[in-house]
């Protein structure tokens, strides 16, 4: 089939056109999630060991062919570790992100169109909980709860919603205004209808702009949480917890503690590198 | 002699989404003699605009100047440098953009921003800079000249703004003066202030100008020589007079055509409005504004008072009045978006409910809202085809094929092609918008559309296309319009009776037939007075009548609360004792229609004798 022939599929000029309009970097940031992505959906079939296998009788073993990433404190595969771990990363801070997002971006819709009492309201409350630092707030919650995969999900969902919902508002607040909006308000439609089929797909760009950034909050929150062995428990890790373990080999310069470092640098850029462009794009066009 | 602006074979191309560059002016050639004005005329997208920033070597944005001389005095421009380019603009070139609100910096007084350009080219001393600035406010006939230029731009009004700016232009004493569409957002009343300042300061001054416009009228008045531009080419390079009087080609006779008011045949298919005993439409005693309800029931800021109008079956109200003078939120309280605060709306004599919550899903369906502008009024992520479709499944609970063919239906009433529907609104022009913005009220099967200023972002060939279209509707399927318009001779083209707004009050009303008639109400007079003619000379003319000094009012006692003439501080035949002491009683026409007005109608007439020269031409 003739290149010609594929493009008159309009999906496939969809998928062309978006390509060749996204710039090298944004890219390479694409490239580095969908990594990351596969290597979240595959990693277990992937890794050549078990995770939690000793398969070196040293420590903080250097990089070699056997073991391409080092082993760790207990002479477990690296690659594997990582692997394993990108399970609990990715997924949680995805769960957790889908869900504060989603909430938010709902919440602010509704504030906006219903404005009065349930929005002044709903702003003071959240703006309330936007106030206690997301850490202190998780702390504060794995204290209470004791520390469990559910918990963790819940807590980095309800730091982060709080700024899903300003910015979804602040949105919708802009649109609402416009004609189209009161078209549809002096057409009597209701309030879901508003929001959801009139507001929403005019502001879901930045929404998802939005969606990326605090991914990547979500991510560096619960890497942080492990850190303080607060977030994911052993014998599972992800990879905050892979570093936290790997301290000891700090001072050799053990690759056991870079390379969980460099796995969570790595998502992190590429997850920016993405919505930077995704953002970069609309300044462009005009 | 030598032409000062001499221009070659201009040509600029612009960018699309794609990359691919098209050309946008395709090789003009024009030249402008010292101390002449020339007019740039066409439609939007006619590259008028473009031509103009050219002559400053500028191009907008994804636009470049690929080809072409320009010569202004003895330089060249578009082989100037970036620094060649600086020095020119401002100093041998000056513009004068279409929306001065928006080109002034809110936060610094006017005269630092007047001076501005003589500092910046050390053409004068700041103290000097200012007394010529002061002489210029005065030269623009700006109230109290010596102190004005202390103010900031959010205090004072939008024609006043705009002289400012012309000042602003003038202070370098520039070469050539570009003047781009320096009126058209302003209203008539003010339009004819500002365009008799600029002649004045062009004469006294002596200054080469282009003027840009899209409004014959206006450049009748303005300009030496007329340029008719379409597409990027030029189509007819002539005298004023001869361009107006002998045009030489077929798209400046089309445009002469448009321009010309003309009365659509609206009374003849139609049955005539049927004097129903119950009207479809009655508005009574309303008040309405914004902000919080005091404690008399009033809200803090007072929009509407006490208007009284009935819409008959199938007939057309038109609505004129300035901008703010109310007229968009007394459309707005009868579609349910403003809450009223005092008096009734009646549909078919049963009362509206206040605000959008109260109404029932029929109510919604019977008036129908045609919003100003069509670019915001279409949802960007929607297709025309879902646009339309959602009236007719909501209101109409149609579905599936019935749906479609409905949907097509609409789009040949409007007269645009059944491939429209896939579409986005952002693919479509600003007179194809519109059009489905009256589709979309039509799917409704409404009995009363209310049209909030439907032509008035159109270009006047587009716009009378619409006025086609409307009228045509009208006869065929029998609906009533309120049709709201700042443009006298749009809403007579179109519209049975006339209500003419001032400052919220209903100052007056007429049946079109007398719409020539002496007496008026003193505003009415001004704001038909002061529409521009398609003659040469008009504005010296209507100067010569003059803007008398307004009758001294002695200052009252003590204010009192009853709500006087809105039309008092500008009123040039009031009456002191009496107009600004009692409010003003209604007093019925000889023709049927009635004025708001401590004049009666035989002592109006011979004040407002001047206006038969309106009745020549309508």
């Amino acid at each position: 089939m003739s290149s010609s022939a594929l493009a008159s599929f309009p999906f496939f000029r969809a998928v062309a056109g978006a390509w060749s309009t996204m710039s090298p970097a944004a890219l390479l940031g694409m490239a580095i999630v969908v990594f990351w992505l596969i290597v979240t959906l595959a990693g277990p079939s992937l890794s050549p060991h078990d995770a939690s296998a000793i398969v070196d009788p040293d420590v903080f073993g250097p990089i070699s062919w056997q073991f391409p990433l080092g082993t760790d404190y207990l002479g477990r595969d690296m690659l594997s570790r990582i692997l394993y771990g990108a399970r609990y990363t990715v997924a949680l801070a995805l769960a957790a992100t889908v869900l504060a997002s989603a909430t938010g971006t709902l919440l602010g819709l509704y504030a906006a169109v219903a404005g009065g009492w349930f929005d002044a309201s709903l702003c003071r409350a959240l703006d309330a909980l936007i106030s206690i630092p997301s850490k202190m707030f998780a702390l504060m919650m794995v204290a209470s709860f004791g520390s469990s995969v559910p918990l963790l999900i819940i807590t980095a969902a309800l730091g982060f919603m709080p700024g899903a919902y300003r910015i979804a508002r602040a949105l919708a607040v802009n649109v609402q205004a416009l004609d189209f909006v009161q078209a549809a308000k002096a057409r009597g439609e209701g309030m879901a209808y508003i929001g959801c089929v009139e507001i929403l797909p005019n502001m879901i760009r930045p929404v998802l702009a939005d969606f990326g950034l605090r991914f990547v909050f979500t991510v560096l929150l619960l890497s942080g949480l492990s850190f303080l062995s607060l977030g994911v428990q052993p014998p599972d890790a992800d990879w905050g917890s892979l570093v936290r373990e790997n301290i000891g080999g700090l001072s050799e310069g053990a690759p056991a503690v870079l390379m969980p470092a460099l796995a969570i640098a790595s998502l992190t850029i590429g997850v920016n590198l993405l919505i930077d462009n995704l953002r970069g794009k609309r300044k462009d066009a005009r | 002699m030598k032409p000062l602006v001499q221009v070659e074979g201009l040509r600029v191309v612009a960018r699309n989404d794609a990359g691919v560059e098209f050309p946008i002016v395709k090789g003009v050639d024009f030249a402008i003699n010292q101390g002449e004005v020339l007019a740039l005329i066409g439609e939007s997208g006619s590259g008028k605009t473009t031509i103009a920033l050219s002559l400053m070597g500028y191009a907008r944005n994804g636009c470049r100047i690929a080809g072409g001389s320009v010569r202004i005095g003895d330089k060249q421009v578009l082989e100037l440098d970036d620094a060649g380019l600086s020095g020119l603009r401002g100093r041998t070139v000056a513009y004068i953009a279409q929306s001065a609100a928006s080109s002034f910096n809110p936060s610094r007084t006017l005269m630092d921003q007047v001076v501005e350009s003589a500092a910046i080219h050390r053409t004068l001393s700041r103290a000097k800079a200012e007394a010529k600035a002061v002489e210029l406010f005065r030269a623009l006939a700006l109230p109290d000249p010596e102190h004005i230029g202390a103010r900031y731009p959010h205090q004072v009004s939008g024609g006043q703004l705009q002289r400012v700016m012309a000042a602003m232009a003038f202070i370098t004493d520039p070469a050539l003066v570009i003047l781009d569409e320096p009126t058209t957002a302003l209203d008539v009343t003010t339009q004819i202030e500002v365009l008799r300042a600029f002649r004045n300061v062009v004469r006294q001054l002596g200054t080469t100008a282009v003027y840009v416009s899209h409004d014959l009228a206006v450049v009748a008045q303005m300009a030496d020589r007329i340029v008719v531009l379409r597409d990027g080419e030029i189509r007819e390079n002539g005298e004023t007079a001869q361009v107006l009087e002998a045009p030489a080609h077929d798209y400046t006779r089309c445009l002469l055509a448009a321009a010309e008011p003309v009365e659509r045949d609206i009374a003849i298919a139609a049955p005539a409005p049927q004097r129903m005993p119950v009207p479809l439409l009655q508005i009574r005693g309303l008040c309405a504004g914004y902000g919080a309800i005091g404690r008399d029931g009033l809200p803090a800021k007072r929009i509407l008072t006490d208007i009284d109008l009935t819409i008959e079956r199938g007939a057309t109200v038109g609505v004129i009045g300035e901008s703010g003078s109310g007229k968009t939120t007394l459309a707005r309280v009868v579609a349910g978006m403003v809450p009223s605060a005092r008096g009734q709306v009646l549909l078919d004599d049963a009362p509206l409910p206040d605000g959008s919550h109260g109404r029932t899903r029929e109510q919604h369906q019977r008036v129908q809202f045609v919003f100003q502008n069509a670019d915001t009024a279409l949802n960007p992520a929607h297709s025309i085809g879902a646009i339309l479709a959602r009236p007719l499944s909501f209101y109409l609970h149609l579905r599936g094929d019935a749906r479609r063919k409905r949907v097509l239906q609409l789009l040949d009433l409007v007269k645009l092609p059944a491939s429209i529907a896939d579409r986005l609104p952002g693919e479509l022009s600003g007179g194809q918008k519109q059009r489905i913005n009256l589709a979309r009220a039509l799917a409704a099967g409404p009995d009363l559309i209310l049209c909030d200023e439907i032509t008035s972002a159109l270009d006047t060939v587009v716009a009378a296309a619409i006025l086609d279209l409307m009228a045509e509707l009208r006869r065929e399927l029998k609906v009533s319009y309120m049709f709201i318009s700042h443009d006298i001779n749009t809403v007579r083209a179109i519209c049975d009776e006339i209500v003419v707004l001032y400052a919220g009050q209903k100052v007056e009303s007429r049946p079109r037939a007398a719409l020539g008639d002496a007496p008026f109400h003193p505003y009415t007079h001004l704001l038909v007075s002061s529409v521009p003619k398609l003659e040469m000379g008009w504005l010296d003319t209507v100067c010569a009548r003059g803007a008398a000094h307004l009758p001294t009012l002695a200052p009252l006692p003590a204010a009192s609360d009853a709500a006087l003439c809105g039309f008092l501080p500008r009123c040039g035949v009031r009456i002191d004792g009496l107009c600004n002491r009692l409010p003003p009683p209604r007093q019925q026409l000889p023709n049927g229609g009635e004025i708001l007005c401590h004049h009666t109608p035989a002592a109006l007439i011979p004040l407002q004798a001047p206006l038969q020269r309106f009745e020549e031409v309508a």
